[in-house]
């Protein structure tokens, strides 16, 4: 295949969102993420969403079974996978009927006509057939194409059975978007060799019909469709296409080389937390102990023991399974270990939308243990940045001797973006000191070991089991301070929930920066995922002439000190979280400020339309007062 | 620092070092103190350090034991301990790890972490303290309490079925199962040491006494004038012989094993023990042999196999993935996925 147009002769758009919709069975994941790597490499930013339902394979053709992956490319920075995406490829009537709403009006539709057959319409629900009848896809550009045999066609020749063959077909949806859109070819082609490696029909069916749905873009007279967009100008150096769950992972492995502990994780597999465990199962050459416990709360007791043992200790989870660790959590709090616990929110209560996004944990984070059980949170804010998030979140764990909590969230996870690689050299140690001496004297003149004894910081001393002399004993039964010792008095008990109330306030944090017009009258808080369609909703509106402020928490416990400070004297506090308004019940709370909330708990991220708009209602209904 | 100290003689102990400076707070009578006892008089002849000994435990009477060691040591949470102790003894292979817990603690709520413990053969000395009864909450029934108990909690009568923990440990593919009572203090000793010097993880279910909540629960067999009749002390290699003078055996019966009269068999029909037998259904059904502890009941050591060790096999994966790949770098890592330049 020859570019018969060179890509100067083409016209130039600066960005564009392409929705791939198809069955669970249709390998749209797939799809996506190979356009979205033939676009990194391209030098295009991106971000991506892969938006699947909870069943492995749910009925073939069903609505229940559609899996989406979206994605915006773009030639210059993006914070998010885009609002509306502007082309759109149903692979069958199901995925047409789910997802045709999203479709910006006059975008265009690639459709998979093969599939609008009597059966599949009736499970996607259509007493007719969409593509013939009615005015569903008036308003929009339709490219109705045969892909199943055109599929199957060009598989003929190299002896693939029909029904092999048919699976290939995501391959031509992706050649002819590739096309559409001047992906390069090549980087695809030997993915295919590489991922199918000694499967040679599937390479060769794959690769056939990868350039079947090439070809097609170029003899159906689809010129007009074709466009170019160029590489966005990011900062130069090395960048690696990455989504949050691995960038976590490789943030732990970081850390724990950071702070020269063995990693320990203790993890039991739950959506979309498990690709943690897969990926660090998969680095044992960094001295990674991964262990698949019998149950969520064995998995954080693992964890903690190993913390005990001085590695470092860390639980992977989400949703309910947050709920098991929070003995664990609290024994943590009470033993002052260290401990992370990583909590990849999705929807709930319980069973919930286990593939789908929420961020709805941060109270159960900060107050979701029984009696006074404080504990430091971090959450992380785009897919790349969770690096950075797990080596915080570790920081404070081992230097404080805590549990502390490391929010992500589905949309992060699963999201990918470019990442331009940190200098890994420039990462600062982490610093954790086991004793090895005794700390004490007795009233007996002796000298001895006590493991409650503090630092400025009131982080306790901590000997390790095999440290010689220094034996002692830790429990959850309320303790002496200084000594450890079971203690019932009263006034300990009080002055040791006191202890751990102010140890976490004590944990340094950075002040937080205001983006935007650091002065506005209107400031928007935000915290996690919602960072990138905030900070997209504030360029819209400020390239109105507007002004607006944002600041995005990294912290949630402690908050940064001069929190107070940047929440002052705004005219309106905005607080976009999807949830009903958890972070903005803890400002009310602690600042006494009337923080709004603005709110979404659909399962999806907010969209920067969606955001620009209550932005401007605030805007305007100020303008009017 | 381990491998200096370890090739260093193990200095001398006596039960005084192993002691901790804390009072010890059990009922007077209990019969956790003699397990105590027992446990701190056989620690310096089992060539260990203390500092390389660790307690962890639950929650319950039995798992204040950690307090009265001078050890490294955890009081954790209700049912926990194992799977605490397990990434303990994951994280630190080079570690002498005890597990002490009750039979509410480790049957009743922490019945999971338990089996999977023994399961996976990670290299735990767990010891069961079973009493029949829960004693820190004072007196409620619990998975070992006998059907028809009377008890705060089941006033007219218990309901449910016990546990045989014996059956549990060997039905959970436990590869060291041992039962002792606290009346016995050369024989708790036997048992731990056993447990100790087995690689992997060690089941030992002891009968002991609750004197305020359960008590005698275990008197029909253990009292001094009963034992010859009523523990059927199992040895390997021997046949399995008891009575006081010799008259019971067990042989091996159409579904299990049974008790019988020796003169009506002969000795030399008796069933040998063996505690290393792959199969564990003979182990099993010796412990079948008694219900409730009012007949006669095997002590000793059911079931002692070799088995692939889980933690040093976790160590050895690895080691040998580093060795094949060489130790990981950050850098590599960063670049490992497809990568672009700017």
């Amino acid at each position: 295949m020859t570019d018969v147009v060179e890509q100067s002769e083409l016209e130039a758009v600066d960005r564009v969102i392409i929705r791939f919709a198809g069955d669970s069975g249709d390998g749209m994941q797939l799809t996506g993420d190979r356009f979205t790597t033939a676009s990194a490499i391209n030098g295009n930013d991106l971000a991506t969403f892969p938006d699947y339902p909870a069943e492995i394979r749910a009925p073939a053709g069903s609505l229940a079974g559609v899996s989406a992956f979206q994605v915006q490319i773009s030639d210059h920075d993006i914070m998010t996978p885009g609002d509306a995406p502007e082309v759109m490829v149903a692979m069958n009537p199901a995925a047409l009927k789910s997802d045709l709403h999203l479709l910006t009006p006059g975008g265009t539709l690639i459709v998979n006509n093969d599939t609008f057959e009597e059966r599949n319409l009736a499970k996607a629900g259509y007493d007719y057939n969409p593509l013939e009848e009615g005015d569903d896809l008036s308003g929009y550009r339709t490219i109705s194409v045969p892909m199943t045999s055109l599929t199957k066609e060009a598989c003929k020749e190299l002896g693939v059975k029909p029904r092999d063959a048919e699976r290939s077909k995501n391959f031509f949806a992706l050649g002819l978007v590739s096309w559409m859109y001047s992906r390069p070819i090549e980087p695809t082609l030997d993915w295919i060799d590489q991922r199918f490696a000694g499967k040679d029909q599937i390479i060769a069916a794959n690769k056939a019909a990868f350039s079947a749905g090439h070809i097609y873009g170029e003899s159906a007279e689809l010129g007009d469709q074709r466009v170019v967009v160029k590489a966005a100008p990011l900062a130069s150096g090395t960048y690696t296409n990455i989504n949050g769950n691995t960038a976590l992972s490789w943030g732990l492995i970081a850390a724990s080389q950071l702070a020269d502990l063995p990693l320990f994780l203790g993890s039991y597999p739950i959506t979309p937390a498990s690709d943690i465990l897969h990926e660090l199962a998969k680095h044992k050459a960094f001295g990674v102990t991964t262990f698949q416990a019998e149950d969520e709360i064995a998995a954080v007791g693992a964890a903690l023991g190993a913390s005990y043992g001085g590695h470092l200790g860390i639980t992977t989870t989400s949703g309910p399974g947050v709920a098991l660790k929070s003995e664990t959590m609290g024994l943590a709090i009470s033993l002052e270990l260290p401990l992370v616990i990583i909590n990849i929110q999705r929807g709930g209560p319980s069973t919930g939308l286990p593939t789908k996004t929420e961020a709805a944990d941060l109270l159960m984070a900060m107050y979701g243990r029984h009696g006074e059980s404080p504990m430091p949170i971090v959450a992380a804010k785009t897919p790349s940045e969770c690096f950075f998030a797990a080596i915080e979140a570790c920081r404070i764990a081992l230097e404080h001797r805590t549990p502390v909590m490391l929010l992500s969230d589905g949309y992060l996870a699963n999201g990918s973006e470019p990442w331009l690689l940190p200098d890994v050299d420039g990462l600062e140690p982490i610093n954790i000191e086991f004793d090895t001496e005794y700390n004490h004297i007795g009233e007996d003149g002796e000298a001895g070991y006590w493991p409650y004894l503090r630092d400025e910081n009131l982080v306790r001393s901590m000997a390790i089991p095999g440290t010689p002399n220094l034996m002692h004993r830790i429990g959850g039964i309320e303790k002496e301070d200084g000594s450890g010792n079971i203690s019932y008095d009263p006034t300990n008990h009080a002055h040791m929930v006191e202890v751990r109330a102010e140890r976490v306030k004590r944990v340094k944090v950075p002040d937080i920066e205001v983006a935007g017009d650091p002065d506005a009258e209107i400031l928007v808080v935000g915290w996690g995922s919602t960072w990138g369609s905030i900070t997209s909703a504030m360029g819209r509106v400020r390239s109105n002439g507007h002004k607006v402020a944002h600041a995005h928490l990294s912290h949630l416990n402690p908050f940064p000190k001069n929190l107070g400070e940047v929440l002052e004297g705004r005219t309106h506090i905005l607080v976009p979280e999807m949830n009903l308004g958890q972070l903005s019940l803890m400002l009310r709370a602690e600042y006494l400020v009337d923080a709004k909330s603005i709110s979404k708990v659909a399962g999806q991220p907010f969209t920067a339309g969606e955001l620009e708009q209550t932005i401007l209602e605030y805007i305007e209904g100020k303008s009017k007062s | 620092m381990t491998d200096v100290m370890d090739s260093e003689a193990v200095p001398e102990t006596t039960r005084a070092d192993w002691q901790s400076d804390q009072e010890v707070r059990w009922c007077p009578g209990c019969g956790d103190y003699s397990i105590l006892t027992a446990l701190q008089l056989l620690l310096p002849d089992l060539g260990v350090r203390r500092e390389k000994t660790v307690f962890i435990s639950g929650i319950g009477c039995a798992a204040r034991f950690p307090y009265y060691m001078n050890t490294y040591g955890m009081h954790s949470i209700h049912g926990r301990a194992p799977a605490i102790a397990t990434g303990l003894a994951l994280a630190r292979p080079d570690l002498d790890i005890w597990v002490v817990g009750g039979d509410g603690d480790m049957l009743s709520i922490g019945g999971n972490h338990l089996i999977h413990a023994l399961r996976r053969n990670t290299n735990l000395n767990i010891l069961l303290f079973n009493n029949q009864i829960y004693g820190l909450t004072k007196g409620q029934f619990s998975p070992t309490s006998e059907t028809g108990k009377i008890t705060k909690s089941s006033p007219v009568g218990l309901i449910s079925e016990p546990f045989n923990p014996i059956s549990v440990a060997i039905g959970a593919e436990a590869s060291f199962v041992a039962r002792t009572h606290d009346m016995d203090r050369k024989h708790l000793q036997e048992m731990f040491a056993r447990a100790h010097a087995h690689s992997g993880a060690s089941f030992v279910e002891v009968y002991q006494n609750c004197n305020v909540f359960n008590d005698g629960a275990f008197a029909e067999i253990t009292k001094k004038d009963a034992r010859d009749d009523m523990l059927i002390n199992l040895v390997h290699g021997e046949p399995i012989q008891f009575g006081s003078e010799g008259q019971f055996g067990v042989v091996q019966s159409v579904d299990g094993v049974e008790i019988v009269n020796v003169s009506d068999v002969g000795v030399e029909s008796l069933l040998v023990h063996d505690e290393t037998r792959s199969n564990p259904s003979t182990a099993f059904a010796l412990s079948r042999l008694a219900s409730r502890p009012n007949t006669a009941t095997p002590v000793g050591v059911f079931r002692a196999v070799e088995r692939e060790e889980y933690a040093s096999a976790m160590s050895d994966q690895v080691m040998g993935v580093t060795e094949e790949r060489g130790r990981g770098q950050l850098k590599d890592l960063l670049h490992s996925l497809p990568t672009w330049e700017v």
